[in-house]
């Protein structure tokens, strides 16, 4: 069951979370918190030609939170401002259960936090701090 | 000889299994679990007596009277309440608070007064006092911890004060499972003229209690966190200081007389006590107390006191663990932190383990930042736990700490 969570694909973004640390001056920075377990994060990102060219995130919170964190990082990167909108609803229909996980990503290995109803928080905090930061809706 | 066995025989759900696993539970602080006898007080008031009380006059009706009023009795002289007629049933603790916040507080208060808390309250005995600050032009003063988790009594001295107009303080930390000195500060407040409100959430399960000998005015507590129902919940206050106080909720049953433009109040504790209470709730509040009576809750305290000690100690020596507030002189509850896994993860783990503990902030955010943590995970005993408990927590936070553990840096 715990290892069904707590895949070797979560472990490493934890262990080794990508694009991990402040950019002062970004043109979108998104400080979001959950008022229910007190974990918290701050996301950034850089533009360039319309493009995501730089997107990290910081902050402090459990495994599946700074997981999901590390992998929206990657799956922003690249993208325009309305690729990456699209990209965050999907990922929160995926949460909800209405949407398949792609299997060939690292994001499959979030599909395991569904059964878990109090922990898909967790796992959106990052996703929503970014719509924030893109002046899109909660 | 304390036998926990055979407590445990009085609780089904301990019966339980998690995970496949025989149910741990160590999250008493947020409620107890209920004996056999409470679940049969519940069923047998519904099958057999239910009716509203103080109305009718049948038959049904003079039976849920009396249990009703028995169970404020037994209430009383579980508290050692020297009068009967000041014990108010509430919803809980947060309903007591808010009692007093609003039908003491807005009366009371003025701007220049002070209300004197400390820096370890539960949310709810902190935010009706915002509210009731913010209505009055009063202001809110905190008594600081030592780094051990208690109270700096040498600063209570200094900011109890003759602005005070109440000092309110919870009587056990549901974080730090400190002893707060409550007689001490009730001799404080009155020593300037102000009323000592004192939440027992944490202590009134846990060991005995006397309001008489303590010299608090007010008292609070819960009776889900006692063995009772949800939905019941106690406010002693003393006869003089209720009676001058103004209702709190208004309605039915809190009336004398009721003409259109205007009312008078009946007599305590029903000015208190709008509406149709939580019947049922306070009749298996009342089998609650028999039981704890029946255990001893000298007993009681004894087995949590060493069992607490015990957790305290064996969390510990789980390498590179942090434990909060005093080694000596707490209640049964272990707040702790391991370096590498985050509260949630650790539930999450324990829950696999069939161990339920609590994560999170503990309804404390103002004591978390104190401590300068976002959350801590707490194991919280009763009396119906054991030691072979405490050592599967304890087991369970090392192999949490192994799955882990390679994240440090």
């Amino acid at each position: 069951m715990m290892r069904e969570l707590y895949t070797q694909i979560i472990m490493d973004h934890y262990r080794s979370p990508r694009n991990r640390g402040e950019l002062a001056g970004a043109e979108v920075e998104e400080h979001l918190l959950n008022p229910l377990c007190g974990d918290e994060i701050t996301v950034y990102a850089n533009f360039q030609d319309g493009k995501a060219t730089e997107v990290k995130f910081e902050g402090r919170g459990c495994s599946i939170s700074q997981a999901s964190a590390s992998m929206m990082t990657e799956k922003l990167l690249g993208k325009n401002r309305e690729e990456a909108e699209a990209e965050i609803e999907r990922f929160k229909t995926m949460m909800v259960g209405e949407e398949k996980f792609p299997e060939t990503e690292d994001l499959a290995a979030l599909r395991g936090v569904i059964q878990y109803p109090s922990r898909i928080k967790c796992a959106t905090l990052a996703w929503d701090a970014f719509r924030r930061g893109l002046g899109g809706k909660e | 000889m304390y036998d926990v066995e055979k407590v445990r025989k009085d609780f089904p759900i301990l019966e339980r299994r998690v995970s496949e696993k025989r149910l741990v539970y160590l999250d008493n602080a947020a409620t107890s679990q209920k004996p056999r006898r409470v679940l049969d007080a519940l069923s047998e008031y519904y099958e057999v007596h239910n009716a509203n009380i103080h109305r009718a006059v049948h038959r049904l009706a003079e039976e849920a009277t009396a249990a009703y009023e028995e169970a404020r009795e037994k209430v009383a002289s579980f508290l050692g309440a020297p009068d009967v007629r000041s014990l108010v049933f509430t919803r809980g603790t947060t309903e007591s608070t808010n009692l007093v916040a609003y039908a003491w507080g807005r009366k009371n208060l003025r701007e220049g007064d002070e209300v004197v808390l400390t820096e370890t309250e539960h949310h709810s005995n902190l935010v009706p006092w915002q509210l009731a600050a913010r209505a009055t032009g009063a202001k809110l003063r905190f008594i600081p911890i030592l780094e051990d988790g208690t109270l700096d009594m040498e600063e209570a001295e200094r900011l109890i004060g003759s602005r005070t107009k109440l000092v309110a303080c919870i009587h056990a930390s549901n974080v730090l499972g400190t002893i707060n000195p409550i007689e001490e500060l009730a001799e404080l407040a009155h020593g300037v003229g102000a009323l000592m409100l004192v939440d027992g959430a944490q202590s009134a399960p846990h060991m005995p209690v006397d309001v008489g000998a303590s010299g608090c005015d007010f008292f609070a507590c819960s009776g889900h966190k006692m063995l009772g129902p949800t939905g019941v919940g106690v406010l002693w206050g003393k006869p003089e200081v209720l009676e001058e106080m103004d209702p709190f909720l208004s309605g039915g049953e809190m009336i004398r007389e009721v003409h259109l433009d205007h009312a008078t109040w009946n007599d305590l504790p029903y000015k208190f006590e709008a509406g149709t209470m939580n019947i049922a709730q306070a009749i298996g509040l009342g089998a609650a107390i028999d039981y704890l009576n029946y255990v001893g809750m000298e007993n009681i305290r004894e087995h949590e006191r060493r069992l607490g000690e015990y957790a305290y100690e064996k969390i510990r020596e789980v390498e590179g663990g942090t434990v909060y507030g005093p080694e000596k002189g707490r209640t049964g509850l272990v707040s702790f932190s391991l370096p590498d896994v985050h509260p949630h993860d650790l539930s999450q783990i324990l829950d696999e383990a069939g161990i339920a503990i609590r994560s999170g902030n503990h309804c404390a955010q103002p004591l978390m930042r104190r401590l300068g943590v976002a959350a801590t995970s707490r194991a919280s005993l009763y009396l119906y736990n054991t030691e072979e408990e405490v050592d599967a927590l304890v087991g369970a936070l090392e192999h949490a700490r192994e799955f882990f553990g390679a994240c440090s840096p």
